[in-house]
């Protein structure tokens, strides 16, 4: 996916200013925080499970290669094939080779992510492929050519009437209102195209090692006819989804629907293992599937790996101030929010993003909430002291805090600074105490005043009143 | 008992009453406090924005100006939270200072921690305000757990009522150079923080950290709110606002 991080800002203001979008975004609030907060309350050992899986994901990282060895010679073995990628441009055209050796002229999609980092459905349209998404979100967002805005939810950023109109336009069918309605509309086109498909593609929230399965949630059963009907199935999903074994998913499934969309469990829990055998009414008659570095391993021993335990829930997003505000297209890539703000300068570069891992207050909301224990704000910190080694932080930003350090560290300049400083904001401040206007305060001043300090520091009133203390006692001796 | 009092810089600057403020319940909590002359900054706005050198370099210095006290207290959470829970990263390849930094970590609390769970403070005397609301700022919150201690404290006000903003836990969108760099941004979050704290019809937003002070006020004036005042747990507490 082209990525247009560097806009972020210029975006993030659009966005505040957009009434439906934010009107949109309010239903992350109703729906996603107070789900999640309502379903770890049925677990009575919810941090248990939280350490076991971060400990589970840890595990599989620590061993990566086994693991990933150990899960290609148990789906080879059931009759898949395992393909390894080591760029999206390499998965693209793995794909797209697979689709002319099996003659495929339609593929049909169930929701991935990870085929978004590797923008397929355009590599494969211009292999001569049609392409159609099958996940409701997904689905609206190819009738409306727009890039998802949520990891999980991937049309949040729209309203039901924007669906509405968008349906009657494309399906050119009396418009539809209540959301079963638009739900069947949806339905009625998407299955012939299930059933003319040639290629089913998928991706994977993990890959299990010991069965050699891939497994998927859903909540609409899309994922199930993509994996099963059409002859091909193809699933493309990055290398740190592997888990070791069964056991190890079960426990994370009890986090990820919780998490992800305020749900005990998803309607659909799918493991896919191998081809279709004798007697087996469904299944594909190939299955291929494609595992992604696409700079993951790059990560396995730096001091970003925690970030490949995400099991991409969304609950950092949800949870986050700035995404809650502006939405998810500001942040300009395939992955949004606190993790997209450390995936994105690290899968793209870190020249490319350079506003993401600084968009945040550092709140640590989403640190709390994230069921795998990723550090988020501490990644993003990591982040800013690699923009900082390398030059890459804007110049009055360096300067002023080199000024500051470098003072900080002089007590008895610092004092002298400090005292002509608050002296001149007290004159500032006027009589109503408020500075309106504040030179060198950047984006402070457009929506806020600064309220002017007393005029003194701290520490000459302290020595003052030591002062009058010393008078006092001596005059009392 | 001796108590060093950090004062942190922004209070140091912006509002000193907060320091006596904060002088006044540790004395009568019966601590002896100590206010080092030299004392500047923790460093947290140079490790937030990668600048870790000179991080260290601060970190280094309060590490000297404090380790003789017994305990350390800052009347800021994200302050004493930069110092408990991220000194020990700025050392992690020191291991002689970084157990001297580990040792100062176990002694340093944010006020209101302090004040009802090391000191034990008992009473508080009658205020003249009635009506508050308390924002929990963020890095007190998470980093250090002040949720039911200013609470506590605010509970032993005889004649005070607290009533909960909506989302008194939700960023108030300071985050340092954030509120300069992303002006728009930190200031809707504030915005929806002044509208939560409207919500409560309360006379008085009761905080305790600068950052947040700073900004909830700035964006609750140029609302052309006058009226709410924003206090610091330690003023309100003390009797000095
Ligand atoms: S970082 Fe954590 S909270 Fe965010 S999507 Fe990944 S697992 Fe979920």
């Amino acid at each position: 996916m082209q990525i247009t991080s560097m806009h972020f800002k210029a975006r993030a203001g659009k966005k505040l200013a957009d009434v439906k979008l934010q009107a949109a975004l309010r239903k992350l609030q109703s729906n996603f925080v107070k789900g999640r907060a309502d379903r770890i309350l049925e677990l009575d050992n919810f941090e248990d499970i939280r350490a076991a899986a971060a400990a589970i994901r840890d595990r599989a990282l620590a061993s990566l290669d086994v693991w990933l060895e150990e899960f290609e010679r148990n789906a080879t073995a059931r009759g898949a094939v395992v393909h390894w990628a080591e760029t999206t441009e390499e998965a693209n055209r793995i794909v797209c080779e697979l689709a002319a050796k099996y003659d495929v002229r339609k593929a049909v999609k169930s929701k991935s992510m990870v085929s978004e980092e590797c923008a397929l459905n355009d590599a494969l349209e211009a292999a001569g492929v049609e392409v159609v998404e099958t996940d409701l979100g997904e689905y609206i967002l190819q009738l409306a050519h727009e890039a998802p805005s949520h990891i999980v939810a991937p049309v949040v950023h729209k309203s039901r009437d924007e669906v509405s109109d968008l349906f009657e336009e494309k399906h050119k069918l009396p418009r539809k209102t209540g959301i079963p309605d638009l739900c069947r509309e949806a339905r009625e086109m998407l299955r012939p195209h299930f059933l003319s498909a040639d290629m089913g593609i998928s991706g994977a929230n993990f890959i299990i090692a010991e069965t050699g399965s891939t497994l998927i949630v859903t909540n609409e059963g899309n994922g199930r006819m993509v994996t099963t009907l059409p002859r091909v199935h193809v699933a493309i999903t990055g290398i740190e989804k592997v888990v070791p074994t069964l056991e190890d998913v079960t426990t994370l499934l009890r986090l990820l629907p919780r998490h992800g969309t305020g749900q005990s469990i998803t309607n659909y829990v799918s493991l896919t293992t191998g081809v279709k055998g004798d007697g087996d009414l469904d299944g594909p008659q190939h299955f291929h599937i494609i595992l992604i570095d696409a700079g993951r391993t790059k990560l396995i021993g730096s001091d970003m790996q925690a970030m490949l335990r995400c099991i991409r829930c969304g609950a950092c997003m949800n949870h986050c101030p700035v995404y809650q505000n502006v939405g998810g297209h500001a942040y300009g890539w395939v992955y949004p929010g606190p993790m997209g703000s450390i995936l994105t300068p690290i899968y793209a570069g870190l020249e490319n993003a350079l506003d993401l891992p600084n968009a945040s207050t550092l709140c640590n909301q989403c640190g709390v909430v994230c069921p795998v224990k990723i550090p988020l704000p501490d990644l993003m910190r990591k982040l800013r002291e690699k923009q900082f080694e390398r030059g890459l932080k804007p110049w009055p930003e360096r300067f002023g805090l080199a000024l500051w350090g470098w003072a900080a560290r002089r007590p008895v300049l610092y004092a002298a600074l400090s005292m002509m400083g608050v002296r001149l904001l007290a004159w500032m401040g006027g009589a109503a105490k408020l500075i309106h206007n504040l030179p060198f305060g950047g984006g402070w001043s457009g929506g806020r005043d600064l309220p002017a300090p007393q005029g003194k520091t701290f520490r000459e009133l302290y020595r003052q009143h030591k002062r009058i203390d010393r008078i006092n006692r001596t005059q009392q001796d | 008992m001796r108590v060093g009092l950090f004062v942190t810089c922004l209070v140091d600057l912006m509002r000193p009453g907060i320091g006596f403020a904060a002088i006044k319940l540790l004395e009568a909590a019966g601590c002896e406090v100590f206010v080092p002359q030299s004392q500047t900054c923790c460093g947290q706005p140079a490790y937030n924005s990668g600048d870790r050198a000179s991080a260290q370099a601060l970190a280094r210095k309060l590490l000297g100006e404090f380790e003789a006290c017994d305990h350390v207290v800052a009347p800021s959470g994200s302050c004493a939270g930069m110092i408990r829970t991220h000194y020990p990263d700025l050392f992690a390849d020191q291991p002689a200072e970084l157990e001297r930094v580990q040792r100062l970590c176990a002694r340093t609390y944010e006020l209101c921690d302090f004040l009802v769970n090391v000191a034990q403070l008992k009473s508080i005397k009658e205020k003249s305000i009635k009506t508050i609301t308390y924002h929990d700022s963020c890095c007190g919150l998470r980093e250090l757990g002040v949720k039911s201690q200013p609470r506590a404290l605010l509970a032993m006000v005889q004649g005070l009522s607290v009533t909960e903003m909506p989302e008194a836990e939700v960023c108030c969108g300071f985050g340092g150079t954030f509120a300069v760099k992303f002006g728009e941004i930190s200031t809707r979050l504030a915005d929806n923080k002044c509208g939560a704290i409207a919500a409560t019809g309360a006379e008085a937003v009761v905080l305790g950290d600068l950052g947040c002070m700073l900004n909830i006020e700035g964006r609750l004036r140029r609302r052309g709110d006058m009226k709410t005042q924003v206090l610091h747990i330690a003023e309100v507490l003390a009797g000095t606002e």
